[in-house]
């Protein structure tokens, strides 16, 4: 068996982003079931948490292809 | 019979510099030169034939249903103005505030329409590449909006010293400022740009990477010898075709949240709070 040991430390190191984007979006629709006319205002918080903590995970991605082999 | 004529297309799928196609797909293969330009030593690439083609296609569209604009519109003019009412409402009226928004709404118009455009290649079949799968795309757009939020900003502030002074908060006691200030130096100069290309590419790089390993994985089990892999090679293909449907809507949402962050970096510089 032959492998890379990064592929793993990247698949370890998405679990926080994954853990994140599941809150942001929980949060969003316990808001909108709370107050539904609400949705309008609260899509784009959600979505620019969503990217922002998304983007660590991207890191990662970036990281694992740039790193030595 | 059908499937055996099919075969030279599937394997031209990856599409690699070499020509056959390979298991796993590597970064290497979204480079794609079509054609050497004569005396440069430059190539002319597949995503610089979807860009071109994304440019074309954008103008000629804009053009044609914006020429005759009519106040009972025809169905060009409405689908652009759907679009263009969704950039000038959802994203720069609300996050930049109905003071300032205006100005900017062009350049989010055109990031937009160009970004989307340009991820739905990767899923639309005669181009299938996402051009900002290659991150030199990403890179210069990225450059136009950090160029803008910083000239916004320092006219706003009237000059660079004020500007800069007004991204370290306020009220800080005095101990904690060698902490803060590179923070916020590195927010505004470094994170910023950083994470709003690497977003995109990453985005759209993992994405094509995904729909390649499924196509070209069920290929590789399909071709292999044992009968059983043969039929896992139905559930991969069938996964490419969902993964297909999830591609469409991580596309669209790219290019949003793309002009979602540009116009919070510009609201940011016009507010002149912090």
């Amino acid at each position: 068996m032959s492998g890379n040991l990064n592929l793993v430390g990247y698949g370890l190191a998405a679990i926080g982003p994954a853990i994140a984007v599941g809150l942001i979006f929980a949060a969003y629709i316990n808001g909108v079931a709370r107050q539904p006319e609400a949705g309008s205002l609260l899509r784009p918080i959600a979505i620019l948490g969503f990217a922002l903590a998304e983007a660590l995970a991207i890191f990662g991605l970036v990281l694992f292809f740039i790193s030595p082999r | 019979m059908v499937l055996a004529a099919l075969s030279p297309v599937l394997s031209a799928l990856p599409m690699s510099g070499e020509g056959d196609g390979h298991f796993p797909p590597e970064p290497q293969d979204f480079w794609q030169p079509l054609f050497a330009i004569p005396g440069t030593g430059f190539y002319f690439t597949r995503s610089m034939a979807a860009i071109a083609i994304s440019a074309i296609l954008l103008s000629w569209w804009l053009v044609r249903t914006t020429r005759n604009v009519s106040v009972v519109p025809s169905r060009g003019q409405h689908y652009t103005e759907l679009v263009y009412n969704f950039i000038r409402n959802d994203i720069a009226k609300d996050s930049i505030g109905a003071k300032d928004f205006l100005r900017f709404v062009p350049l989010l118009f055109a990031l937009f329409v160009f970004i989307l455009l340009n991820n739905l290649f990767g899923i639309i079949p005669p181009i299938q590449m996402p051009t900002m799968s290659r991150v030199a795309y990403p890179i210069a757009l990225t450059a136009i909006v950090y160029v803008v939020y910083h000239w916004v900003g320092i006219k706003k502030h009237h000059g660079i010293v004020n500007y800069i002074k007004w991204m370290i908060p306020p009220g800080l006691p005095a101990w904690l400022l060698p902490l803060v200030v590179p923070l916020e130096l590195m927010t505004f100069f470094i994170n910023r740009p950083l994470t709003l290309a690497l977003r995109l590419f990453g985005n759209m790089f993992a994405g094509h990477m995904l729909l390649v390993v499924f196509i070209v994985g069920g290929w590789e089990l399909f071709t292999s010898d044992s009968i059983g892999l043969k039929f896992v090679a139905l559930p991969a293909w069938l996964m490419a075709v969902v993964m297909t449907l999830f591609e469409a809507l991580i596309q669209f949402l790219q290019a949003y949240v793309f002009v979602l962050l540009a116009a919070s970096y510009f609201s940011d510089a016009v507010s002149g709070e912090h």
